[in-house]
């Protein structure tokens, strides 16, 4: 077994036992938001995506590459606008006036798309 | 170690101690948005760490750029519009998505390096060809099944459990295919066998994921995602990256906690859940009580009257409510009631929805602000006092039979709805919840049932309070 391996095994560990110890904590509330940002960190997996290109060199490395890149380029960016999005919405008190009370004509429509453009 | 990459795996741990804080942010509304503000930076830092040591190394082709950056604007351009286009009550799908997506990225990491080390003159190293297997094994696994699960979740493949003949010797074989592959490969470096690990993978995740029924797709999402977290973290020690290992770890850990959360509240073991729905066992024709009772059903009117002139009352929201978009009619009544006076609280039972904490999304959305989103144990005490309970599109959360023993859904953590002075369902028809058993809490005598859709209800109830109260 060589030294990398032993430390690779301990930094996992040690980081299962830190996420477990961070994410106890967590209330019901927030499990949509929660679970939408640790999808977002697993979006670090772009990094070993774009670490192919060091070495690629052919077809099938620039393919891989290619999809690997894209796939983890989608969860990163969009895991945390929408981690974002969801968390805007969470208030201690409701907001003073919906916008769409001011636009009557729009307002069935509203409803969704206020939030989008908010965001 | 030169100086260089020293300094790019400490600007990883930074990135990494990023996401941690990140995390322990999120403990609480008030904090969260910058807890996933921070995560940001870190995974901000770990990218561009990432470009300056390609950029320094100087090996990538011009062909590996163009690749590298095409693929990478590409799936922001999609990830961007999904995250911003997406429906809250469509939040579950593009969640299962994004673990597909993780998933896959992190399988075919492996798979590269894979290929390359086997051309190489040093060859695949034992300990390595470990986590290449397990990464692409689960990699695979979570890519299919989650795409699985966000087609029933969308509706696209039926939400109900599909039981395929043979299923379990099908999946079997799978399994001894995989793993015989993956034994073959710890003795010879073989890319034909980490293919058959794969295909055999993929296939596995398909038939794992149809015989689930919606309702457990809490859990199943929950699972899918701690499987995205362990692949992204064996794709880090197949590598060699602290941060992709770390970051993993994080999200293995979340993904587990959410999973068995779910399954307590439903007081199912995970294997029970992932082995097929309910009714496909001995329970499904468990006693039924009282089929004879009276049902009460009630108008607007009547209804309304009972909500403008309660001090106290509590709305159980359920997956009706999302799949009838009525989260800002029910927000609106609320408030209707709130100003005259009324207290009015949600009562958030943890497996509510298609994915942990779904409600408390909706009804953020629709402005409720969250100190009136109460979980299970907190808002049960209060249900004695409240005037009315008003329980939309929740079934089996609410059924006292999961306190007797010899039902499908017994010893099941329930919302004391029955508890309260008087009880409004709105539901679109008597038919049974997902556990397949009638709720005894329709045949109690202070129940009342209002028969129509969830949005047209709460539509009808607000107006007949706004003309009850002018």
């Amino acid at each position: 077994m060589s030294t990398a391996l032993v430390t690779d095994l301990t930094i996992f560990i040690l980081a299962l036992l830190v996420g477990i110890e961070v994410i106890g904590k967590v209330p019901a509330t927030l499990h949509t938001p929660l679970m939408s940002a640790a999808n977002s960190i697993h979006g670090i997996v772009l990094v070993g995506a774009l670490l192919i290109g060091l070495t690629a060199h052919d077809t099938v490395g620039y393919i891989l590459a290619f999809v690997a890149a894209f796939f983890a380029a989608a969860n990163v960016v969009g895991g945390y606008v929408v981690t974002g999005r969801m968390l805007k919405m969470f208030r201690r008190k409701a907001a003073p006036a919906p916008v769409q009370a001011a636009k009557p004509a729009e307002a069935a429509a509203a409803a969704e798309q206020r939030e989008s453009v908010r965001s | 170690m030169t100086t260089f990459t020293n300094s790019i795996q400490l600007v990883y741990v930074l990135a990494a101690a990023c996401f941690v804080v990140g995390l322990h942010l999120m403990n609480s509304p008030a904090t969260a948005r910058r807890g996933n503000q921070v995560s940001t930076a870190g995974m901000v830092i770990a990218v561009i760490a990432t470009l300056v040591l390609l950029i320094h190394e100087g090996t990538v082709t011009a062909v590996g750029w163009t690749v590298l950056i095409v693929g990478a604007l590409l799936g922001s351009a999609v990830g961007l519009w999904s995250a911003r286009t997406v429906q809250m009550t469509a939040m579950p799908q593009l969640v299962s998505m994004f673990n597909a997506v993780g998933g896959g990225a992190a399988a075919l990491v492996a798979i590269y390096s894979y290929i390359h080390d086997e051309s190489a003159a040093g060859g695949v190293l034992g300990s390595t060809t470990v986590f290449t297997v397990l990464d692409v094994l689960i990699g695979s696994v979570t890519f299919t099944g989650s795409l699985i699960a966000a087609g029933k979740l969308q509706g696209i493949i039926t939400g109900s459990p599909v039981m395929i003949k043979g299923g379990r010797v099908i999946n079997l074989a799978l399994i001894v295919v995989a793993l015989g592959s993956a034994a073959f490969m710890l003795t010879t470096a073989s890319l034909p066998a980490l293919l058959l690990v794969v295909l055999a993978s993929l296939a596995f995740g398909v038939l794992m994921v149809l015989p689930i029924g919606g309702a457990d797709m809490p859990v199943v999402i929950s699972l899918l995602n701690a499987f995205t977290g362990t692949a992204v973290a064996m794709a880090g020690f197949v590598i060699q990256n602290w941060a992709l290992i770390v970051a993993g770890a994080l999200v293995g850990a979340s993904g587990g906690i959410l999973t068995k959360l779910m399954a307590d509240a439903m007081n199912r073991s995970l294997s029970n859940i992932m082995l097929g729905g309910f009714g496909t066992g001995d329970t499904a024709v468990a006693a039924v009580a009282a089929t004879d009772a009276q049902i009460r059903s009630i108008a607007a009117d009547d209804a309304a009257i009972q909500l403008a002139y309660a001090s106290k009352v509590i709305i159980v929201p359920g997956y009706g409510l999302a799949a009838a978009q009525a989260q800002h009619g029910v927000a609106e009544l609320a408030k209707l009631l709130e100003d005259r006076g009324i207290e009015v609280s949600y009562a958030i039972h943890p497996v509510a929805g298609r994915m942990p904490g779904h409600m408390n999304v909706l009804l953020a959305e629709a402005n409720v602000p969250y100190p009136q989103l109460k979980e299970m144990d907190e808002i049960n005490p209060e249900f004695p006092r409240a005037d009315v309970a008003l329980v939309i599109g929740a079934n089996d959360v609410t059924n006292p039979a999961a306190r007797r023993p010899g039902t499908a859904i017994s010893g099941m953590p329930i919302l004391d709805v029955d508890q309260a002075q008087s009880i409004i369902v709105v539901k679109r028809s008597m038919g049974t919840g997902y556990a397949g058993i009638d709720n005894e809490l329709y045949t109690n005598p202070k129940t009342s049932m209002y028969f129509a859709d969830a949005k047209r209800a709460v539509a009808e109830m607000t107006a007949a309070v706004k003309t009850l109260v002018a």
